[in-house]
Formats: structure tokens, sequence, C-alpha cells
């Protein structure tokens, strides 16, 4: 990355500060930027020690599953940065199971663990966030 | 109230620069303070002083640009987001200044409400 003048870490003037923010990603990993440019702020957020969890919903479900290949469209295949969340502490990676079933998508075609939930479950999840952030 | 501001679309293409632009006037209206605006994706093409739009038409970037000289709001773009779209130092307009994604993420842990203008 190129974000040389980052401030990576803690703020010095709020010491301390935990937010629950939560990231919500409803479209598909190509076609737009979106999918790409949001997992970027999400790498940066758990370097600030926050309380991260990331929402997929609509078509942001096809940014999980397994065996993309892009080689075609000659754009970088970016689905193994899902798989290296964990090693930065984002493990609560939430699917919605109305976007999942209506698109044919099975939990066991997903690139990595996630707790799948309903609408309704997902709703009061966003309830209890701080901060929602949707790309 | 201390309110942390997203814009993660482009000037003149999409509603969501100008519905940002009218709620940071509004939310200053009211004496809140907005503690910072980020551009993020297309969001960055709010920064350039490149822009020319017809004359009886807005001028978006200005009219940041006059925020920010006038309530002394940080306008912030992301540097990586900007370099992939042509956005550098040479041509970002007055009141604007380029930074990295951690001050979105350090807006959002300061501000009390943080609000996402796009799709």
């Amino acid at each position: 990355m190129t974000q040389t003048s980052d401030r990576i870490g803690e703020d010095e003037d709020a010491p301390g500060v935990v937010k629950k923010f939560m990231f919500v990603n409803r479209k598909a990993p190509y076609g737009t930027i979106y999918a790409l440019e949001g997992l970027e702020v999400v790498l940066i957020s758990a370097a600030f020690d926050q309380d991260v969890s990331l929402a997929f919903l609509d078509d942001g479900v096809y940014q999980l599953v397994k065996g993309q290949q892009t080689k075609g469209l000659e754009v970088k295949n970016f689905s193994p940065t899902y798989r290296a969340l964990e090693g930065y502490d984002v493990e609560k990676l939430y699917v919605e199971r109305e976007a999942l079933e209506a698109r044919g998508i099975r939990e066991d075609q997903l690139l990595v663990p996630v707790q799948v939930v309903s609408a309704a479950e997902m709703a009061e999840l966003m309830e209890q966030q701080d901060l929602i952030v949707g790309f | 109230m201390n309110f942390g501001l997203l814009i993660n679309e482009g000037p003149y293409n999409h509603q969501a620069a100008d519905t940002a632009y009218q709620f940071a006037r509004a939310a200053l209206a009211k004496g809140h303070r907005i503690q910072r605006v980020f551009f993020y994706n297309d969001g960055v093409n709010n920064a350039t002083r490149l822009t020319e739009p017809p004359q009886d038409d807005r001028h978006i970037v200005n009219r940041w640009s006059k925020l920010a000289v006038e309530n002394s709001v940080d306008l912030v773009v992301c540097v990586a987001a900007g370099l992939r779209r042509g956005l550098v130092e040479d041509n970002l307009a007055p009141g604007f200044r380029i930074s990295g994604l951690g001050q979105l993420v350090e807006s959002g842990i300061r501000a009390d409400r943080f609000v996402v203008f796009g799709d």
C-alpha cells in the first residue's frame, strides 16, 4: 500500500477509546471498486484496536465465495485478503442468510469461517454498533 | 454535537457530494461542529482544483473550499484513493489536505456521529 503518511495505531489525543465499528458490504467484489477499497478501510481500522465487525448483505456475499478467478477481467483477485483478516484480529464476520439463499450460495462455499444470521438478527447486531460504515 | 463525514462519491456524477455539503452547512448553522470531512473512493474528485463546471451550475469544489476556510472544517482526501485517480498535491483545491485512511478511522473514533454519504 502507498499510505506512507498514515498515522497507524492509537491516537495520542484519544487513548483507550474503543468503538464498535461495523463495515457493511453490499456490493459484488468486482465490477466496482467498493469492496476492495472498503476492505482497505477494515485493515486500517484493525490497527487502531477497535471492535471491528463485518456484515455481508445483498451481492456483498459474493465477496466471500471460494474460487474467484479474475484473470479474464485483468483485475487483482483480492479474496485471499479475507483469509488474512483473522491475523488482524478481525474475526466477527456476519453473513445474511437470506442473501445467501437468494443467490443459491451455501455456507461451505465461503472462503472463511462466518456466522450466518437472519436479516432480523443482523438488524439487532447493527443496533449494538457505535458506527455503521457501508461500502 | 461533533460530526464526522465520509463522502464516497464524486461530484456532479452523484448526489452524495451535494447532500453532504448541505448536511454540513445545516449542522454548522445549528451550532454543531464538523470534526472532519473525509473523501474516499471517487469522493476524492471533490478536491481537484481543475474542476470547471458551466457558469450556471454550482461549483462543488469551490463550495467545499469556502466551507473549510469560513468554518475551519478539516477536509481530508485519502492518499491511496487519490493516487489511483490522479489527485495529488499539485491539483488539490484550497482547504483540502491529503492524508491516510487512518484519518477516516480516527474521525469515526472522535466524532459523536459518523455519517456516510454514498450508495
